[in-house]
């Protein structure tokens, strides 16, 4: 099916116009939002500084002295009219590999706790669904996750972290998610992957984009090793894939 | 030799910004930059640099910094007491230094809190993601990803083939940003106009309001009279862009600057028009904010009046380099001077080639 989604256009100010699909976290809607963002990144007018998908949204930076408002508002509306944001469930899949509990997910034991599942319940449920990657955000890298299978559900800890170390993966009520620098924060932690989530000097500093989804992979102590030599080396190849509407 | 400078001083925020790292915001990464980019530009095209180079951003507070080698700096933006040597020395004007000069700060003469330093081939530090601007949050860009301390020794690239010839070259005074501490601040209503009252919108655009201690180069929290939602200040996260007026649930505006996260889950009233934000960041806590309706298309205008002046000056230079000097039909001068009036002192500036 294809939809004509139109979207609201808003000005933000004298640089930016913001192409409104809807205010609400939904894969339909953002899948709007990613095929806006291909289209007008494949056909990039002169003057277009940067687009930035969000949830519902995508931000549309332009240098109006390049590229005037209106000249920018008829191109995006034209856009609009041939959209095939039909893809709602098909994508890049990235393997993110995880090593999880002990001292790398030092709460894994409160989401047993609060869920009632087993250590391996948690990781199998955790490892087990595709998450997808509505934008990126908050952080350099921080990629904002849903999808997560809900039974693992928990709060966030009372007192958070001054320093939670890059590459943690937690859990924020139904989000999961992944720390991509050294930051404080309250998430329960319950594994870390071996993989610089962000990396500003590695080309592209990031391995998950908006429109991706994320597969967990659980591996044990000895191969988070082997993986982090890799990946500082330069070695380590990042397993991605093609997910298809009917997976 | 190139010149490199000696940090026997940090100041109380000195950064390595340049235009900002565009481009990579749906990564999450913050733009940084200049929080003023006129100033950049002046301060740039006056050492004889590209405009968008490389240079210190100085806040209230300056470095004292040793020169080591030769080349040529200014400095454009707030007036921070600039001094070569311990003589207050003119901003908005290219002056050669050398081996053994001191740069220093006296402190704010009051017009603003931010002045660039610009030195003739640019601040060498590594491109980080398409930028030298230093994101101190993250550690990222810059010297280091951080402000600089006492003992850094900050290297400059090689300075431009004609950095000599523009010795002395001086931004006229009409030509230089006015930054105005009364002047409203001028922004367009949205993207979440609707989450307001009416009467909401009309407070933001009719009040006193002043700036708070919580002000950095990632937004300036103010304090006034409240700005009223329809129903609630939270929306599901979407961008920010530079100079957004965010307003939380607690009614007070923040307006987001150079060092804003990317995106964020508050209503955004209003966003200040680009060329007036350096009008906003030049002010400190304690002063007054009054914010005006205005357009995208008024704001574009002003994009292109100050695009403008930035021609002129690169006019300017052009002329000023290629002048005859001394009647000697194009020779350079091997010395001069000039002096000018500081404060009701007069101070002379003698300048030699080496």
């Amino acid at each position: 099916m294809v939809e004509t989604p139109v979207p609201r256009l808003l000005d933000a100010g004298d640089s930016c116009l913001v192409a409104e699909f809807g205010t609400t976290v939904d894969r339909a809607l953002n899948a709007k939002v990613q095929a806006l963002k291909k289209a007008l990144s494949r056909s990039a007018p002169r003057g277009l500084v940067e687009l930035v998908p969000t949830y519902r949204s995508l931000a549309v930076y332009y240098d109006p002295r390049v590229l005037p408002r209106d000249a920018l508002k008829t191109r995006i509306e034209g856009l609009c009219e041939n959209l095939d944001a039909s893809g709602t469930e098909a994508g890049r899949v990235v393997t993110i590999p995880v090593c999880y509990g002990g001292t790398f997910g030092p709460d894994l034991e409160n989401v047993c706790a609060h869920t009632g599942l087993s250590a391996k319940e948690v990781i199998a449920r955790h490892a087990g669904r595709d998450t997808y990657c509505f934008m990126l955000g908050f952080t350099p890298g921080f990629a904002y996750l849903g999808g997560m299978d809900e039974s693992l559900a928990t709060p966030r800890l009372e007192n958070p972290r001054t320093v939670i170390p890059a590459g943690s993966v937690g859990i924020a009520g139904k989000q999961t998610g992944i720390y991509p620098i050294d930051s404080p924060g309250g998430w329960q932690l319950i594994g870390r992957t071996p993989l610089a989530i962000f990396d500003p000097l590695r080309n592209p500093p990031t391995l998950v984009e908006a429109g991706d989804w994320v597969r967990f992979e659980p591996v044990g102590e000895a191969e988070f090793d082997a993986i982090r030599s890799a990946a500082k080396a330069g070695t380590y190849e990042l397993k991605t894939g093609t997910r298809k509407e009917a997976d | 030799m190139t010149l490199s400078f000696k940090v026997m001083k940090p100041g109380m925020s000195t950064t390595v910004q340049d235009f900002g790292r565009w481009g990579h915001q749906a990564m999450g990464m913050p733009v940084a930059g200049a929080m003023d980019p006129e100033a950049l530009a002046f301060a740039n095209v006056l050492a004889g640099n590209e405009p968008g180079d490389a240079a210190l951003e100085i806040t209230l507070l300056g470095p004292t910094l040793a020169v080591e080698g030769t080349g040529a700096v200014a400095a454009a933006g707030a007036d921070l007491g600039f001094r070569l040597n311990g003589v207050p020395a003119p901003m908005w004007t290219c002056i050669p230094v050398s081996e053994g000069d001191v740069i220093s700060f006296s402190g704010p003469a009051g017009n603003g809190c931010r002045t660039i330093l610009a030195v003739s081939g640019g601040i060498d530090v590594p491109e980080v993601m398409g930028s030298r601007s230093t994101y101190v949050r993250a550690g990222i860009g810059g010297f280091f990803g951080r402000a600089l301390k006492t003992g850094d020794t900050v290297a400059c690239g090689a300075p431009p083939a004609l950095w000599k010839a523009a010795a002395g070259f001086s931004c006229p005074e009409n030509l230089r940003p006015a930054r105005d501490p009364e002047a409203p601040i001028r922004a367009v209503p949205g993207p979440q106009d609707d989450a307001f009252t009416e009467e909401g919108l009309d407070t933001l655009f009719s009040s006193a309001y002043t700036i708070t201690n919580q002000a950095d180069r990632m937004g300036y929290r103010l304090e006034g009279p409240k700005v009223a939602h329809r129903a609630g200040a939270d929306i599901v996260s979407d961008a920010i862009p530079l100079g957004a007026i965010q307003v939380p649930g607690h009614g007070q505006p923040i307006v987001m600057l150079a060092d804003r996260q990317t995106t964020g889950g508050y209503t955004k009233a209003a966003v200040v028009l680009t060329a007036d934000l350096a009008n906003l960041a030049q002010r400190m806590p304690g002063q007054g904010v009054r914010f005006a309706r205005s357009t995208p298309e008024e704001g574009a205008k002003l994009l292109a009046e100050r695009a403008a002046r930035l021609d002129s000056l690169l006019q300017l230079r052009a002329e000023f380099r290629s002048r005859p000097r001394n009647g000697t039909g194009g020779t350079r001068a091997a010395s001069g001077g000039f002096s000018m009036k500081i404060d009701g002192k007069t101070a002379t500036i003698q300048w030699q080639e080496l």
